[in-house]
């Protein structure tokens, strides 16, 4: 086995100082001994800087390196997470660089770096105060250590823009940081609170952007090494099938074809990571591999799925609830008290799968040397992959060095680590070189691992006086929790099919929420806002033709039921200022509104749009007001804004996977597309911040009410009710 | 067989069946990774390059195509990131995840050559097949105004 020229600094994502300076990729050389150095996260650099604590290593000239333990997504948080530091480190902005976190440090080290993998909107909310303790520790120890050296005590020292002084005294923190690493204190310090900060919420440009506007930045599929092979993948097109042959001997003679290796799936794998069964063709370069591989003949056993389709699942979906189902939530007693109502309206929604489509579709380079594998990859759960790696090749985790590039996008897709797993026993398979595996997108629709399908029949009771008395929802869907670990929905409840309805805020005496689980051979995992995406595409659909049943204006009545909830009332009041909502436009236009709360934040939508009497649609307008409590980085929330109406317009309006004899039917853009810039609607972004000790998610919440308030925009301007996504397969020509 | 490139304003040699896509020839056998493998079929514009100084889906352009053509990627856009068009990127922050937006840039700065005052419908036509999924569509279209105020067809 060759050894490969990976240095301990082989490969670590960095961005540039802010006021410039130059993108680190990779560097080769220094040969095999250093693959071996007992500290390969060291970080890349010439100069030698200081570590003053795991987060922070400052440079003699100043420059301040901010360790990131979250993935770069575009969600920001290559710029959130170093100003959450540097807001207490009093560091000067203009001086401070971003680079990962070392997972294989994190493994090393009791998980040295608490949160390594990137979802549920938690990044800033779940690290924001050992983030800040970081920053806040660093700087009294600064502190102590120009102390020390003054001889005053360190209340009399101030540390501002990366410069300690004291009196006429004064020192940079590149001067005091050797003395402040090796600093105890008696007492780390208290961090700041909201109303403190003097960085956060400010406007700052993201760190990482200089990189990705002249090809610099890395993801996984950028990933080269010396003496690397390329493979190509095929998966068994009907998920549980198996592989009966393949044909190398058609293909051998190819130009720089290797070898052809036959992926199977060991059902001792968790559900989650097993890797689906296969082939995978590898060559000299990624276009010999791929070629080769669609011209080798190869047959497939189709296995026991091969009669499912959407057509017949979706009929599934809807026979489930005529009964009653698992119990999400009961307040009062919705069944009895709905017998008693002077009128009731009932409606039915479904949406269906999707698959995340990042644009970087899924790839992972493995490299496996005597003593050490490393692998590369648009990782959203490091420490996940690496264990996976681990577990996969028989290795200790302490031996496994992930190292994480900018992701093309996350949504989920990426931390799941199947592919990564894939990746490793193709590398095993190959030995002795080094191995970059890439999806194509075809492959990438087929194998999704994205939406979960979702159908719903709701019921609300009014009074005499148009009051709502009950609703009752039921609610069937597909569950990723029940094929990742079927013992957690035992009581048959998924939060993930029931998120939005379960936990919804209008004040209504009587609500049952019932829940089933039906399941096909797709596989699903977490998709931008689980169980709220679907959920509120049918409740504030629904609740909006509850609010016209009972001749109510659809603005008003949600701030009605939902008076003794500040921060909504904030929210729905700065939506109906912002948007101008207003329900008696001309036919053919309309506005249409939509809220949710999830993972902690608020989030209202008014969509206008305007549909011509042929049926065709344009999103004029987006109006978002969101209440995460305190801001980080209020340019990116309002990219979010901007965001979450591609991510889920594209589903509501576009797009769905359709299943056929227990295959994906749709594979690239031309059959399953993603929205355009001519579709792109004006979004207006604005925010109701409720501030305290609230702080709310934003990579998901801004998705859920966009599609149903685009939804109630379509019944106000040609009264037709869309019913399912997308909506273009309805029809919405009016006269 | 071997072909000869000009990429960036240097010539390379490669060995690669003619059919070839550019693609895969710019990142597998030069080695520049700015450019992009989104679809494979000219529809999403990752790859977009320019060749005579026209954008092309470089995914669907045989490499036997671009011979004695003058090829030009992301890298080799400006020696600085200073064209107009990567100047506005930068002062509007438009890349999210990022993934899309060499091909973004590099469409953009042929709309410029060609049209240096695009309005919204000309951006709209012209990068219609650009997608991307992080939603950055609305910071594009002011970032090519910014780039025509800044003289983007430089």
């Amino acid at each position: 086995m060759t050894h490969m020229d990976i240095t301990r600094r082989a490969f670590i994502v960095a961005t540039a100082a802010a006021g410039g300076g130059m993108m680190i990729g990779f560097s080769m050389g220094a040969g095999a001994a250093t693959n071996i150095n007992p500290m390969p996260w060291e970080r890349v650099s010439d100069k030698e800087g200081q570590e003053v604590n795991a987060w922070i290593v400052i440079d003699p000239d100043g420059t301040t390196t901010i360790r990131v333990g979250q993935s770069e997504m575009g969600q920001g948080v290559f710029t959130a997470m170093p100003m959450l530091v540097a807001e207490e480190l009093h560091v000067d902005w203009k001086m401070v660089r971003a680079e990962y976190a070392d997972s294989n440090r994190h493994v090393r080290n009791n998980n040295l770096y608490q949160r390594m993998s990137t979802g549920g909107s938690g990044a800033v909310r779940n690290s924001r105060v050992y983030l800040q303790q970081a920053g806040a520790s660093a700087r009294e120890r600064l502190k102590e250590a120009a102390a020390q050296a003054w001889s005053v005590p360190r209340d009399q020292v101030t540390a501002k823009d990366s410069v300690l002084t004291s009196g006429n005294r004064r020192g940079t923190y590149a001067e005091f940081a050797t003395k402040a690493a090796t600093i105890q204190l008696a007492q780390e310090p208290a961090i700041k609170q909201s109303g403190q900060f003097t960085l956060l919420g400010t406007r700052v440009a993201r760190l990482d952007t200089p990189l990705k506007v002249n090809g610099s930045a890395i993801y996984g599929i950028d990933v080269r090494l010396p003496n690397m092979v390329y493979a190509a993948v095929k998966s068994v097109p009907t998920r549980g099938g198996s592989l009966k042959s393949f044909n190398f001997d058609a293909i051998k003679g190819r130009p720089g074809v290797i070898a052809a290796y036959k992926l199977t799936p060991n059902p001792e794998h968790p559900f989650a990571t097993r890797i689906p069964a296969g082939v995978a063709v590898v060559a000299d370069t990624y276009y010999r591999a791929l070629t080769a591989l669609n011209l080798m003949p190869i047959e497939w056993d189709m296995g026991p799925d091969a009669n499912i389709s959407t057509t017949e699942y979706y009929k599934q979906l809807a026979d489930a609830v005529k009964v009653p189902g698992a119990v999400a939530r009961n307040d009062g007693d919705a069944i009895s008290v709905m017998k008693t109502a002077a009128k009731t309206v009932e409606g039915t929604y479904r949406t269906g799968y999707n698959a995340h489509t990042c644009m970087e579709p899924l790839n992972c380079t493995v490299a496996i040397t005597n003593d050490r594998v490393d692998v590369w990859g648009s990782f959203q759960n490091p420490p996940g992959s690496l264990a996976v790696v681990a577990e996969h090749l028989g290795v200790q985790p302490v031996n496994v060095y992930t190292h994480t590039t900018f992701l093309g996008d996350g949504f989920g897709q990426r931390s799941r680590n199947h592919e990564v797993r894939q990746a490793a026993e193709i590398a095993k398979q190959v030995g002795n070189r080094p191995v970059k595996m890439i999806w194509t997108r075809e492959e990438d629709t087929r194998m999704h691992t994205g939406r979960p399908a979702s159908y719903s029949w709701l019921k609300a009771g009014l009074d005499a006086q148009g009051n709502i008395i009950a609703i009752h929802t039921r609610t069937s869907g597909h569950s990723a929790a029940a094929q990742n670990n079927p013992t957690s929905v035992a009581n048959g409840l998924d939060a993930g099919i029931s998120n939005g309805v379960r936990d919804h805020r209008y004040k209504i005496p009587n609500m049952l929420a019932e829940n089933y689980i039906r399941n096909t051979n797709q596989h699903t995992q977490a998709y931008r806002a689980p169980g709220y995406e679907h959920n509120i595409w049918h409740f504030e659909q629904f609740f909006d033709e509850v609010a016209r049943a009972a001749g109510k204006n659809p603005m008003d009545l949600r701030i009605a039921l939902t008076a003794d909830l500040p921060d909504w009332q904030a929210v729905l009041k700065t939506l109906k200022e912002k948007s101008g909502y207003r329900i008696d436009l001309p036919k053919g236009e309309g506005m249409g509104m939509a809220i949710c709360e999830s993972f902690g934040t608020i989030v209202g939508a008014v969509a206008k749009v305007t549909v011509t009497r042929r049926g065709a649609v344009t999103v004029d307008k987006v109006n978002v007001v969101l209440d995460c409590g305190n801001l980080v980085t209020p340019a990116v929330a309002e990219h979010q804004g901007q965001s979450a109406t591609v991510y889920s317009m594209t589903d509501a309006l576009y797009r769905e996977l359709t299943i056929e004899k227990g295959q994906v039917v749709e594979g690239n853009f031309d059959t399953y597309p993603l929205m355009k810039i001519s579709q792109m609607p004006v979004v207006e972004t604005h925010f109701a911040l409720s501030g305290g000790d609230k702080w709310g998610g934003m990579g998901e919440p801004v998705t859920p009410p966009i599609p149903a308030a685009i939804g109630n925009a379509l019944f106000a301007a040609t009264g037709i009710r869309v019913r399912e996504q997308p909506a273009s397969r309805t029809n919405l020509s009016w006269t | 067989m071997a072909l000869t490139l000009s990429v960036n304003g240097k010539n390379y040699t490669v060995d690669v069946e003619p059919e070839t896509p550019l693609l895969w020839v710019i990142r597998d056998n030069i080695g520049l990774t700015g450019t992009k493998y989104g679809c494979g079929i000219a529809r999403c514009g990752a790859c977009t390059v320019h060749v005579d100084g026209q954008a092309v889906r470089s995914c669907s352009t045989q490499a036997a195509a671009a011979v004695g053509k003058t090829v030009t990627t992301i890298e080799g856009l400006s020696p600085d990131s200073k064209h107009p068009v990567q100047v506005a990127w930068t002062e509007l922050d438009v890349p999210q995840c990022g993934y899309c937006q060499s091909g973004q840039i590099m469409a953009a700065a042929a709309l410029l050559a060609k049209r240096p005052r695009p309005t919204d419908a000309d951006i709209d036509a012209e990068m219609e097949l650009n997608l991307c999924r992080c939603g950055t569509y609305q910071a594009i279209r002011a970032a090519v105004h910014r780039a025509a105020a800044l003289g983007g067809a430089r």
